[in-house]
């Protein structure tokens, strides 16, 4: 049992541990509408820019989460206008943008020092990231994240199920849609120094398809998802450091892991009704 | 007294006009068909009833005891409610979202306004069921519990019967008819089904491309018509 504790002795884990937990919440929660909106790929192609601005800022010398927070959700905003405009679909416009980015940043990074641990960091993440400042920062970004959502949850319900009808009902579907987009843009610029930016789209997509296997109200999703998402990632943040394999890629594999047990338990369930009623 | 009153109203998308010069008016109780071909505009029609699209000319002017988000709307399914977690009352629920302007919450009166609706369609059963697992005529009761829920005078009904079985569309129309005559709900319905807008009575306006009605009066008059006897000629193919 000690040495379940002795992670807690170093400073960098239990950062990771506090805005690990707090960037899992969130982004299970905005998930759910993401991925019912199918806006799935949003959380990658995101994430592939904030790689792309915090290579940029490595080479400037700059602080590489102030610099990626504003050109994440500026992205954002950008993408949810193309999709909206119907000229280049959502997804294509996603793909367009997440190359280019990655692009971008790996030129940038080779032009300045190499493709060095730093660049590898970024890309599949990293618990040694979080400096003080950064974990300061990231709990505001989170606290703000849930209370908004908190606030806005029956509105981002209505415009998730069906658009029309809430714009029908006075909601601004479009401003809805907006704060969306600035909430996972946010979320997903805290997360990815700890997650990577290949990886952190999982925390986005896993947990609200695997709540989908058992639950079937909106609330039940939302609640299982935020159970599964933090009970993910701490499973995987204790396996990446009893194995030192990095945090990432263990969280996201913890991640398959309970989907794949729902799943099962959704399969067995629908069965067992199946054969209750015939 | 009229709610709606539709004056010469123009509604165009960039560069198409997709409704010319409409007139007409939707009183208190009453029952309003629209009906055409496809792309005759009427699902646009709706949009600009509802204040979503501006009319480009003429003017739609709402009485002064009908707020704009006191007008019940059943718009077409869409292809995420398919699959989508959610259950029947959280659905109904959404209805009273014009309420709650800045609040974030439903109140209690919501809660009771919710049960109330359920109770009127006859879903107070299905309240803890998953939407996606119901039948398609039962999904459309949960929906036009919903619109109950964001009004008592006036509904807006988009093609409510596509995809139902002629069994369950009879049964829907007849939820629709009752809450026309015993609580007085006008309703304004786009439809295809002109044998049943015929046999419904009330008003008929069938609208023609860009050029405004082509008829628009009694349901009682409207096979005699020319515009009648065209568009249900041509729906018996002879």
């Amino acid at each position: 049992m000690t040495e379940l504790f002795s992670l807690f002795s170093y400073g960098f884990m239990v950062r990771a541990l506090i805005v690990g937990s707090l960037t899992a919440l969130c982004a299970s929660l905005l998930g759910v509408s993401l991925v019912l909106k199918r806006f799935s790929m949003i959380g990658d192609g995101l994430s592939h820019v904030g790689f792309g601005a915090m290579s940029a800022a490595m080479a400037l010398g700059a602080a590489p989460l102030p610099v990626a927070a504003p050109v994440v959700i500026l992205t954002a905003f950008l993408l949810l206008r193309v999709s909206e405009s119907r000229k280049i679909h959502g997804d294509a416009a996603i793909a367009l943008v997440s190359s280019s980015a990655l692009a971008f940043g790996v030129i940038a990074a080779s032009l300045s020092s190499g493709m060095n641990a730093d660049v590898n960091s970024y890309l599949f993440g990293s618990v040694l990231a979080m400096s003080r400042g950064d974990v300061v920062l990231s709990v505001l970004l989170a606290a703000g994240v849930l209370i908004v959502f908190a606030a806005f949850y029956h509105k981002i319900f209505a415009v998730t199920f069906d658009e029309r009808f809430a714009a029908a009902t006075g909601v601004h579907v479009r401003r809805c849609n907006l704060l969306l987009a600035l909430l996972t843009a946010i979320t997903i610029v805290v997360g990815m120094r700890i997650m990577g930016a290949m990886l952190i789209s999982a925390l986005i997509i896993f947990p609200p398809l695997t709540a989908m296997r058992l639950f079937r109200s909106f609330r039940g999703v939302v609640l299982c998802a935020a159970g599964v998402s933090v009970g993910a990632f701490l499973c995987g943040l204790f396996a990446s450091y009893w194995f030192s394999i990095p945090a990432g890629a263990s969280v996201v594999a913890a991640n398959l892991v309970l989907f794949v047990l729902f799943w099962a338990a959704g399969a067995i369930r629908t069965r067992l009704e199946y054969r209750k009623h015939s | 007294m009229a709610l709606i009153t539709c004056r010469d109203v123009s509604l165009r998308y960039e560069n198409t006009v997709a409704v010319g010069h409409v007139s007409f008016t939707v009183s208190e109780g009453e029952r309003l068909y629209i009906v055409g071909e496809n792309g005759s505009g009427k699902s646009t029609l709706l949009l600009g009833l509802l204040g979503l699209m501006q009319p480009f000319a003429g003017e739609i002017a709402y009485s002064e005891d009908l707020r704009r988000d006191e007008i019940g709307f059943l718009p077409q399914q869409t292809p995420v409610q398919r699959d989508f977690p959610a259950a029947v009352r959280e659905v109904v629920l959404s209805g009273c979202l014009g309420r709650c302007g800045m609040r974030p919450f439903y109140s209690a009166a919501d809660r009771k306004r919710c049960q109330e609706s359920m109770r009127r369609l006859g879903i107070e059963a299905l309240a803890r069921r998953s939407f996606r697992e119901l039948s398609g005529g039962q999904q459309q009761r949960v929906l036009l519990a919903r619109a109950l829920c964001a009004t008592t005078k006036l509904l807006l009904l988009d093609e409510p019967a596509t995809g139902l079985d002629p069994i369950v569309t009879a049964e829907l129309y007849a939820a629709v008819d009752e809450l026309n005559r015993r609580d007085r709900v006008a309703v304004v319905m786009v439809s295809h089904d002109i044998a049943a807008a015929v046999r419904g009575g009330g008003q008929i306006l069938q609208l023609d491309s860009h050029q405004g009605a082509a008829y628009y009066g009694p349901a009682a008059d409207y096979p005699a018509s020319a515009a009648g006897k065209k568009l249900m000629g041509g729906f018996r193919h002879d």
